[in-house]
């Protein structure tokens, strides 16, 4: 039939242009940063070697491939400063996460305990900042946390501490603008969970007794699970490749691995190391973003089309 | 019957306070007399003054606001089309759903580097066009995803019904879909705005000569300290966005008042 011809010929077509610009911006990509951790730095432009040719012909690619070397990947393992910079990113992304988690549940809870006519601008309220640079919002605290500024100024007027404390260029620093920025991610998630919850479970556990600490951690904490999964997901694995926040409010010392790779490929330019740290990196994170991947397409499968509160939840 | 209590009131506080202080404080700054963040001088206009006259400032504000209009657009519209590529089924889904899911979560500074090297292995010229491109390649993701949610829960069946009565697809959709989604789209093209505004990373690797984004111009001033232009820039974006939020709510609150008895 014509018209289940035209059908299939539209709708592929609308499949297919996000589906090549996403292999050509996005897949392909990959494929050569996988190439250039095989290459070797040089001064030329493009700084790296051998350059992929093929006007060269069949010689010329066996020359391409006679000249990868896996070097790149053993200066990573050779170095420790590499090895303790990955460490020291998860370490930071595992601490910030847990400190998201403990300050963004209270907030969400009592956002989705709060009365309906409220809700709408609460959340509003709360995503706000998000919308606002980023940038701009750890630049917030680079006025806050300086030497003369207003953390210090308020813990001496308290009479807290004696003398200016230094924040800036330390790990507090770099936790508290992580945590600062990544709250929204936590929350969101957190709240879209805790607001799908029947508030009849609870009424049901107070009516067979159980105290409002147990009713808490017995039914609400399991029933939250798909959210802090999600939150922990959506923070943690960006966390680990943050850039922005340890440049600016830690030290190099800080040497997260986004900072590592920053310093490689601007400071040293060398684009080969460059891109081996951002293989191994990504095949860090590979696990952690195929979980994430198979839960938000999960709850989309066919057979849950109709029923999908927790989409109408997402709904921004 | 929810409850709502004195600890869920301190979290909600505490939770708005913490997050909102530090923009706080650099609003009451930008309007600050004083070059010195520490001392309050009286209130002034002087630092607004200030960056109307700087000029690369406005330069980089231009640029950015073109980067961010034109990619949004362009994402609003792949990312659409993706929503819309989700719901259905074909070979190659599993891929598909990965490349999509994959960029909202991974760290900027590998998507900007492969992203580079992609420009200096094809030999485009770097500038403003490879801005635009990376960032529609990041922000059709978000805006896939966030129609997309709003596709699952859309009642097929008006679909099915037009097309049964003889309604070719892409009329269908320009007819029924898009009218009834619309506010999900256009939440998609403000949070692509919003990330291409915003983005400092991916910009970096992909920027040449002439083309220096808002961003890029805060960063490279803000690693040479704190200066009270770069306060009084920032409660402008501040202010826009807050404007473009407000605006924007209200639309959708009409539009959702109005399409309640039409459920779908």
């Amino acid at each position: 039939m014509q018209n289940t011809q035209q059908r299939d010929l539209v709708t592929r077509i609308a499949i297919l242009m996000p589906y090549l610009w996403l292999i050509a911006l996005f897949l392909v990509p990959f494929l050569i940063v996988l190439k250039i951790s095989f290459s070797q730095t040089t001064i030329a432009q493009p700084p790296y070697t051998p350059v992929f040719d093929l006007s060269e012909g069949w010689e010329g690619l066996k020359q391409f491939f006679a000249a990868l070397s896996t070097e790149n990947y053993a200066t990573l393992v050779s170095d420790s400063l590499y090895l303790w910079s990955y460490l020291k990113s998860l370490q930071v992304a595992a601490i910030s996460t847990v400190i998201l988690l403990l300050t963004a549940y209270p907030v969400a809870y009592a956002l989705a305990r709060a009365p309906r006519r409220w809700q709408g601008v609460l959340v509003l309220s709360v995503v706000l900042p998000f919308w606002t640079s980023f940038l701009i919002r750890v630049y917030a605290w680079i006025n806050i946390l300086q030497h003369d500024g207003l953390l210090n100024q308020a813990l001496i007027a308290l009479r807290i501490v004696d003398a200016p404390v230094t924040w800036l260029a330390t790990d507090t620093a770099v936790y508290i603008g992580i945590v600062y920025s990544y709250f929204p991610f936590m929350v969101l998630p957190l709240f879209a969970a805790l607001e799908k919850m029947d508030n009849a479970l609870l009424e049901a556990a107070a009516d067979l007794g159980a105290p409002p600490w147990r009713a808490f951690f017995q039914i609400t904490v399991p029933l939250s699970l798909p959210g802090i999964a999600a939150g922990t997901l959506l923070c943690f694995i960006p966390i680990v490749g943050e850039f922005v926040i340890p440049d600016l409010l830690g030290s190099s010392s800080t040497a997260m691995i986004g900072q590592t790779l920053w310093l490689e490929f601007f400071g040293n330019r060398d684009w080969p190391v460059a891109s081996a740290l951002a293989v191994v990196l990504l095949a860090i994170l590979v696990p952690p973003i195929l979980i994430y991947r198979q839960r938000e397409t999960r709850q989309y499968s066919p057979s849950s089309f109709r029923g999908a509160p927790e989409a109408r939840a997402r709904n921004p | 019957m929810k409850r709502f209590g004195t600890v869920n009131l301190t979290a909600l506080a505490l939770g708005l306070a913490f997050l909102y202080l530090p923009i706080a404080i650099l609003i009451i700054y930008s309007f600050n007399d004083s070059r010195l963040v520490t001392v309050w001088a009286g209130a002034s206009l002087r630092w607004y003054r200030e960056l109307l006259r700087d000029e690369a400032m406005l330069d980089a504000a231009s640029v950015s606001l073109r980067v961010a209009f034109l990619s949004a657009t362009l994402a609003t519209v792949l990312g659409t089309l993706a929503a819309l590529a989700l719901t259905q089924r074909f070979r190659g889904k599993l891929l598909f759903s990965g490349m999509i899911y994959a960029p909202l979560v991974m760290p900027e500074v590998i998507t900007g580097l492969s992203l580079l090297l992609l420009f200096v292995a094809v030999e485009i010229e770097r500038g403003f066009w490879t801005i635009v491109l990376a960032h529609t390649t990041l922000t059709l993701c978000f805006v896939a995803v966030v129609v997309h949610a709003r596709l699952v829960t859309f009642d097929k069946s008006l679909q099915e019904a037009a097309m049964d009565l003889g309604c070719p697809p892409l009329r269908t959709f320009l007819t029924i879909t898009l009218p009834l989604i619309w506010p999900a789209v256009a939440s998609g093209w403000m949070l692509a705005f919003a990330l291409s505004l915003d983005d400092l990373v991916i910009a970096s690797f992909v920027t040449g000569p002439g083309a220096t984004t808002l961003p890029l111009r805060i960063y490279s001033e803000v690693r040479l300290g704190v200066k009270p232009e770069i306060n009084a820039v920032c409660t402008i974006m501040i202010a826009v966005v807050a404007l473009g939020l407000i605006v924007a709510s209200l639309l959708t609150k009409r539009s959702a008042s109005r399409s309640l008895g039409a459920r779908v």
